[in-house]
């Protein structure tokens, strides 16, 4: 075990950890910044570089490209060298790919700021920016797939390994239809059906099986126990690598796009709830009777928390995905806080609950202070609660003044209060975020310094 | 030994990583692509052939100077130009983000704003990257031509709440010059909101 941990870099991990908690500060900032609009006080109004449009571009774009992206790569640059037994390819490349990522992030938000945005949802990132990143994402892929390669000779692969190899390849894909397609080659509705894929697989095949395939790692290892179930999670990879690239066009229903191509689309998301349900279901036996760690461990509960927002968010997915549902909820804020659940509750979740289960370990100091993994957990769990219901009311409510024909204004005039409460809701996130960002800084200047590395998996 | 295969990770990659994702390509999104290939594609400058708008001519006589200044005469030619620049600016301010582009069946929309949105109208230039839309923070604007005048919009874009109370949308100065006339890119927003949904009224 002890040469297992001499394969990890760990400057490495905490280089990007605090690349990606710096982007998510940044990120949070810009949404809150732009909640401010819909309140009638935006505070840098009629200032072109900070017009609050471009500053929801850069409010997604940081969270998916600056924070998820730069904390799942430092999760995979963890997990792969102790699963597979050997290193990436490269530290050198590592460190390239690392500051190579931090320029282009910075460069899409400075790119977006100054008016270059792409006009793909998720795939802002500027067109001059766009090549940079495959390249990226293939050194990406080159230096994390040889110990993934190396390991499958010595035996067959742990089910984490199976999610990041599937990604490693799908980012690419991905990446290259969704950025170029639309926007050079297919024109109209047949170009939102690819838009549509791209929006939807950003999420489902970068950020989920990445942070699935860190699940699979972290919950075992923390709880000391195997995963309940090997078959179960053998029809979660399988039925998620078949199933989510076929379900995309759920973001344009009732739209232009062929009717039987949506019809698709629906069976396919619905399908994809059975799959996440047995998934939930190993990792809820994985925890019987450890369910101590619930309270006493903090990154358990991040993460399981994390684990029963996304039941609930693709619970909610099979519901409004149906032709019925959508003809309310479609172009509401109910899409937008399914979208906060997802990206925020549980993706940022899983990596908060990595974090705060590395970094003493990253850094070998004990935990500044415990209360604050309190007071951040139930603020950011609380604020996302309330701003999730709340948006998911005012969605209802926007739907029902729209189909009722009342006034456009009228949608603009009921929501107020709920972005109100929107915008406070999001201080309660930033406020926990904060908490967990001062904790992690002191606990790096923390005096009673721990030298030893305690040796776990 | 071969039992594990679908552990391996030769299989993941080629099956799952590749094989899969190429289904799901061929028929979400190669399958539209190929139901909708009877539908010409067309560019800004076939489009302006079959008419310019009265707006457009309109918004040469309301603001000559500014006009001028920025695309000269009213013609074609200057009507493509504003097209394009109208619909770069659309995208990089990111009004797509709170305006969709289509009406659907349902929910009472052809009532609100029109005609229901068909592929054909979408197969051009100016819906490449397709600006669909997903969320209405504001209404949709694909049947938006004519709804309101030049002046409402430049007056608009300028201050939304002056002449829609409660609206939230931002103020766009930078779209004025120092008088407070509307300056190229206040002219070609003004253009290409106006197309939006311009054929049909013909």
């Amino acid at each position: 075990m002890n040469n297992r941990q001499s394969l990890v870099d760990y400057n490495l991990v905490t280089a990007h950890f605090i690349a990606a908690l710096t982007f998510l500060v940044v990120a949070l900032t810009a949404g809150f910044l732009y909640s401010l609009q819909f309140l009638g006080h935006y505070p840098l109004s009629g200032i072109e570089f900070f017009s609050p449009g471009r500053v929801r571009m850069v409010h997604t774009n940081a969270i998916a490209y600056g924070w998820l992206l730069n904390g799942l790569i430092a999760g995979m640059y963890w997990v792969i060298p102790r699963m597979s037994g050997y290193t990436v390819l490269s530290k050198t490349l590592s460190w390239l790919i690392f500051w190579v990522l931090q320029i282009l992030v910075l460069a899409t938000a400075v790119g977006i700021l100054g008016g270059y945005a792409q006009g793909i949802e998720w795939g802002e990132t500027p067109i001059f920016v766009d090549p940079f990143i495959v390249l990226g994402l293939a050194l990406l892929a080159i230096n994390l797939i040889p110990p993934i390669l190396k390991a499958s000779k010595d035996a067959p692969l742990y089910v984490s390994l199976w999610y990041f190899t599937g990604a490693s390849i799908w980012v690419i894909l991905v990446y290259i239809m969704g950025n170029y397609l639309p926007q050079f080659f297919v024109p109209g509705a047949a170009g939102a059906a690819i838009a549509g894929n791209f929006i939807h697989d950003l999420v489902a095949l970068l950020v989920t099986p990445v942070g699935w395939g860190l699940m699979y790692f972290f919950v075992p290892t923390i709880i000391k126990k195997p995963i309940w179930s090997h078959s179960l999670s053998l029809i979660g990879f399988w039925g998620l690598a078949f199933f989510y690239p076929m379900q995309g066009m759920h973001h344009f229903m009732w739209s232009p796009v062929p009717m039987h191509v949506q019809y698709s689309a629906v069976v396919a998301t619905v399908a994809i709830e059975v799959v996440v349900t047995s998934v939930l279901a190993n990792f809820i036996m994985t925890l019987r009777g450890s369910g101590n760690y619930l309270i006493n461990n903090y990154p358990i509960r991040w993460m399981y928390t994390g684990m029963i927002f996304y039941w609930v968010t693709c619970f909610q997915c099979a519901i409004q995905v149906t032709l019925t549902v959508q003809k309310l909820i479609h172009f509401t804020d109910w899409v937008v806080g399914h979208a906060h659940l997802v990206m925020f509750g549980v993706f940022s979740f899983w990596l908060i609950g990595i974090i705060t289960e590395l970094w003493p370990r990253l850094t070998g100091k004990e935990w500044y202070s415990q209360s604050l993994h309190g007071w951040a957990y139930w603020l950011v769990t609380l604020g996302l609660t309330i701003m999730f219901i709340d948006l998911a009311i005012a969605g209802v409510m926007q739907g029902f003044t729209w189909w009722g024909l009342n006034p456009f204004i009228d949608s603009i005039r009921f929501s107020v209060p709920f972005w109100f409460v929107r915008t406070l809701s999001g201080l309660m996130i930033i406020a926990g975020i904060l908490c967990l960002v001062y904790n992690l800084y002191m606990t790096v200047r923390a005096e009673n310094a721990y030298e030893a590395r305690p040796v776990i998996a | 030994m071969k039992s594990a295969m679908k552990e391996r990770f030769i299989f993941v990659f080629l099956v799952a990583g590749i094989g899969f994702f190429i289904t799901g390509f061929i028929f979400q999104m190669l399958g539209p692509l190929f139901f909708l290939r009877n539908i010409p594609m067309k560019s800004v400058e076939e489009l302006v052939q079959e008419d310019v708008d009265a707006e457009f001519y309109q918004l040469a006589e309301d603001y000559p100077d500014e006009f001028q200044k920025a695309f000269g005469e009213p013609t074609a030619a200057a009507y493509a130009a504003a097209l394009r620049l109208g619909r770069d600016i659309y995208i990089k301010e990111a009004c797509w983000h709170c305006h969709s582009q289509y009406v659907r069946p349902i929910a009472n929309e052809p009532v609100r704003y029109g005609a229901v949105s068909v592929a054909s109208e979408y197969q051009n230039e100016l819906e490449m990257p397709v600006l669909f839309g997903t969320r209405r923070v504001g209404p949709d604007l694909i049947r938006e031509s004519m709804v309101h005048s030049n002046d409402w919009h430049v007056a608009h874009f300028y201050d939304p709440p002056s002449v829609q109370p409660g609206s939230v949308m931002p103020s766009y100065k930078w779209f004025y010059d120092e008088n407070g006339r509307p300056n190229k890119k206040g002219l070609a927003i003004t253009a290409y909101v106006q197309w939006l949904g311009s054929w049909h009224r013909r």
